[in-house]
């Protein structure tokens, strides 16, 4: 109470004199909220959220256009497919507005993962909180992981704050490779991109596939949006997206 | 108590980032402008969206090679979809029925030498063969080989004047989709009015007797039963003014993608 108190007048005089003090004002601020996540982080957090959910929105009405998938450069009603939606076709609809909204969620979410990627790598972000260390592969370690997860055990006092391998293999997954392969796929669509990099679709193995696997990655992202909305219940849903909005943290709490 | 929020240099300097932005944002504007970055349907929200893909592309296009990719005749699909019927109006009926011989394709607007084509006619001057990728909107695709003039060869025939910035193509019938191209994809090399299709003539509803193939843009743009051919300085006099009829049904004018 009285060390806070404390910290409380030193921060207003630090306010009131920040010209003079700055430097104090900003050690002071790191001590009393050093928060889990850096203010960029969050920030990017939540606007990837809204551009998520504006890209499976549309994507999901582009798709209703012809709920049907095919491998290789061409594919319609006729032609043979690797997957059928039981879904109806909805001509002349979803897909005008879905690719509208789909490409302005697009540039959205690419700036700001742009920036949010940047400023992992000048931060060391990814290096120290993502990339998983030698130990964390020990057989013993992947094990208790493992277990922990299938007991869904709330993170208590002890856990370490710091992400385990399993959490830090699936955010490098998506970060690294679900979001960038689905970049390209949707590249590998547009005729006027690949008029100039026609190796995008090449190697996808045509212009159809890469639909297909833009489809298979997107339900990926999809299965991991669940996921991870299912751990921040289990490690109590209001308390980690409050500190995912204030950056306020307690170190009783573990990352989701 | 919460922590130091705003000081004096924060607020100059992002006072001075606010200020730089915004002058950025409207030099960059103007340039787009000049440089025929902004799409015609570049209003509203979705507006934001449309002008960054298109000004991208556009910039990507321009500065590298940028040819649709051709393919061998083994590729040709056996199933080549297609989306709507011919028109049903009745000057359009009575050339199917004639068999095209009384059709003309009337090349007017900002050119020097306005004229009219017959079907005969354009198959004497020099043509050209691709055989291209075509992919609807909506998602499905086929591989077509298609044969027709190069649209810069008509185009310079009738001499387009300096000023023109879109060309406007309008099918036969009220209810066929019309559109325009930009010059660069007007003057695009396999931008083809085409009157085969796979070694034939082209099939009724695939647009006969000839039709635009525009390789480098979903299939929207690839206008059918073409009738007149117009160039212009501005998209304004047609339809709603958005260069083409498939932003009034909610869908891009632009169709590089």
């Amino acid at each position: 109470m009285g060390a806070t108190h404390f910290r409380d007048i030193i921060a207003l005089v630090a306010t009131a004199e920040s010209a003079y003090f700055d430097g104090l004002a900003t050690r002071i601020a790191d001590i009393r909220d050093s928060p889990r996540h850096s203010g960029l982080v969050r920030v990017t957090h939540w606007i990837n959220v809204l551009s998520f959910v504006g890209l499976l929105v549309s994507g999901i009405g582009i798709l209703l256009a012809h709920p049907r998938f095919y491998w290789g450069e061409t594919g319609g009603i006729g032609t043979p497919s690797v997957l059928d939606l039981p879904l109806p076709f909805m001509k002349g609809g979803p897909s005008g507005w879905g690719r509208h909204l789909h490409f302005l969620s697009a540039w959205i979410c690419v700036l700001n993962g742009s920036l949010y990627l940047l400023s992992g790598i000048l931060t060391e972000h990814f290096r120290n909180d993502l990339v998983p260390a030698k130990a964390d592969f020990r057989w013993s370690a992947i094990s208790m992981v493992i277990s922990k997860h299938l007991r869904l055990k709330r993170p208590g006092e002890e856990t370490s704050l710091a992400y385990d391998l399993l959490q830090r293999l699936t955010y490098i997954g998506v970060i690294f490779l679900l979001f960038p392969l689905m970049i390209w796929t949707g590249f590998a669509m547009s005729p006027a991109i690949v008029s100039v990099f026609p190796a995008f679709v090449t190697v996808l193995g045509g212009q159809e596939s890469a639909r297909t696997i833009h489809f298979f990655a997107a339900d990926l992202l999809v299965l991991f949006l669940v996921l991870h909305i299912a751990m921040v219940s289990v490690a109590g849903f209001k308390s980690r997206v409050r500190a995912m909005i204030t950056g306020e943290s307690s170190s009783s709490e573990a990352q989701t | 108590m919460s922590k130091p929020a705003f000081t004096r240099r924060k607020l100059i300097t992002a006072g001075l980032a606010t200020a730089a932005g915004a002058s950025g944002l409207a030099v960059a504007a103007r340039l787009a402008g000049r440089y025929g970055l902004i799409p015609p349907d570049h209003y509203g929200i979705y507006g934001v969206g449309e002008t960054l893909d298109y000004a991208s592309q556009r910039l990507l296009t321009s500065s590298r090679y940028s040819m649709a990719r051709e393919f061998n005749r083994s590729d040709i699909s056996k199933v080549c979809p297609i989306n709507g019927g011919p028109p049903e109006d009745e000057t359009f009926q009575r050339l199917l029925a004639g068999k095209f011989a009384d059709w003309h394709l009337t090349v007017d607007g900002l050119v020097a030498r306005p004229a009219s084509f017959s079907l005969e006619q354009l198959k004497r001057y020099p043509s050209r063969t691709q055989i291209t990728h075509q992919a609807c909107e909506e998602g499905w695709s086929f591989i077509a080989e298609w044969t027709g003039v190069p649209l810069f060869y008509l185009l310079n025939l009738v001499r387009v004047l300096p000023q023109a910035k879109y060309v406007f193509f309008f099918s036969f019938g009220s209810k066929q989709k019309w559109g325009s191209l930009d010059m660069p994809d007007a003057w695009h090399p396999q931008s083809l009015l085409a009157y085969a299709m796979n070694g034939k003539e082209i099939p009724t509803p695939h647009g006969a007797p000839v039709r635009l193939r525009v390789p480098r843009a979903l299939g929207f743009k690839s206008i059918k039963y073409l009738s007149r051919i117009t160039v212009t300085d501005t998209v304004k006099n047609y339809g709603k003014g958005l260069g083409s009829s498939s932003p009034e049904h909610g869908f891009s004018w632009y169709g590089g993608i």
